[in-house]
């Protein structure tokens, strides 16, 4: 069994086979199906934004072991426009699609840890863990 | 020359089947190979030794139609086909070889030989991938009129009141055909209230309840009601957390308080019927 996973988001069907991963991950990690359902939910909406925003780019999904405690990181990477301000996306209710905008926010707070490091024109990488308690 | 390989193959079939043999249970990946019966290896190896040498013997006007005969039967052999690859690689590796320690292929003739195996194999080859291709973008288009089939029809249950089940993931193409199904069946029906039933629906992200509240939305403005209704506990828990403001709607765990919120609002009751 790897520690690593990843899966290239190129359509909307990769959606379901990185959030259909994570699943998996997080079942086999022993998290509860409320657990199960927020990180799903989290990567499903991590990769929705690359392939709305980026075009293309990669769920990782990494299994944790730190202090004993067991956890799981996604990473999502792309190489599309970047993000011009985070703090605006970072708000509720901001969206440039015509969406809820609830999709980051949402994201942090579903997961335990988040960060978002993204340079215009570059590209964007976000990381989110949640901890098994 | 193309007779030279195939009387070549044809009077020392079962060495060259068993060297194949031997090579293709070398093939790590292929475990099919290794776990099917003795008999039934045998008789699948003779099969496709004959489907080979087919290939060498006919004119061309059969030619093409043996070829996708051939295709279509390695195709129900039911091998992937990295496996039929590397099989007509070594089928073809052994039959050369041999023929070249008979003294058949020599420096005078390896020339011309080299060009016969290139014009028996590589159709051969391409036919196949081309069949296995045509096979799965069958099935994938038929698992996709199969899916399309499935998804969201509305259901009258009552007068007044019908049911769209949604099962499986939602995607821009589905949450479209919801709508339109949904807008459409409404009229149709003459509902005035519409239960959205999402038990079905593995994850609800802001995508999905992004497409619920515009169908919803669109409900009300044909003057009929939407209640979303088989949130399960971690959806519920979720859709919280993300912030999602389902203030708007009626909601319910289960289709069936949903049902019987839906008779109230239109001034109805399930009851029991004493016995007589």
């Amino acid at each position: 069994m790897s520690n690593q996973s990843s899966v290239e988001i190129l359509t909307e069907w990769d959606i379901v086979a990185a959030r259909q991963l994570g699943r998996n991950v997080a079942k086999e990690l022993g998290f509860g199906t409320v657990d199960q359902a927020r990180i799903t939910t989290a990567i499903s909406e991590l990769a929705r934004n690359i392939y709305l925003y980026a075009g293309q780019g990669r769920i990782e999904i990494q299994r944790l072991t730190e202090n004993g405690v067991k956890g799981i990181l996604i990473i999502a990477a792309d190489n599309g426009p970047g993000i011009p301000d985070i703090r605006k996306v970072m708000e509720d209710g901001f969206s440039t699609s015509g969406g809820l905008g609830a999709g980051l926010p949402g994201v942090k707070r579903l997961m335990d840890e988040f960060r978002i490091e993204t340079i215009l024109g570059e590209g964007t990488d976000i990381r989110a863990t949640k901890w098994l308690r | 020359m193309n007779k030279q390989i195939a009387s070549y193959i044809e009077n020392n079939s079962s060495e060259i089947i068993s060297k194949w043999q031997e090579l293709m249970k070398n093939e790590e990946s292929e475990r099919s190979f290794q776990v099917m019966p003795v008999d039934l290896m045998d008789q699948t190896s003779r099969e496709f030794s004959d489907l080979m040498v087919t290939n060498l013997l006919d004119n061309h006007e059969a030619y093409e139609n043996r070829l996708a005969d051939f295709a279509e039967k390695v195709v129900r052999l039911g091998w992937s086909i990295t496996f039929v690859t590397k099989a007509i690689t070594h089928y073809v590796e052994v039959v050369y070889h041999g023929m070249e320690s008979d003294g058949i292929i020599n420096e005078d003739s390896v020339r011309n030989f080299i060009e016969e195996f290139n014009n028996w194999v590589t159709p051969i080859r391409d036919s196949t991938i081309d069949t296995y291709s045509k096979t799965w973008e069958r099935t994938v288009s038929l698992q996709k009129i199969a899916l399309q089939e499935l998804s969201a029809s509305l259901i009258p249950v009552f007068d007044k009141i019908s049911v769209m089940p949604l099962v499986g993931t939602i995607d821009t193409e589905r949450a479209k055909l919801i709508m339109e199904n949904l807008l459409e069946g409404v009229v149709k029906h003459r509902a005035e209230v519409v239960l959205l039933d999402i038990t079905g629906v593995p994850v609800v992200d802001t995508m999905v309840a992004h497409h619920i509240i515009q169908a919803a939305d669109a409900v009300r403005l044909v003057g009929a009601k939407c209640m979303l209704v088989g949130i399960r506990p971690e959806i519920a828990q979720t859709i919280v957390t993300l912030g999602i403001n389902l203030n708007e709607f009626t909601t319910t765990s289960t289709l069936q308080r949903g049902v019987e919120q839906a008779l109230a609002w239109t001034n109805r009751e399930i009851v029991e019927v004493e016995e007589q």
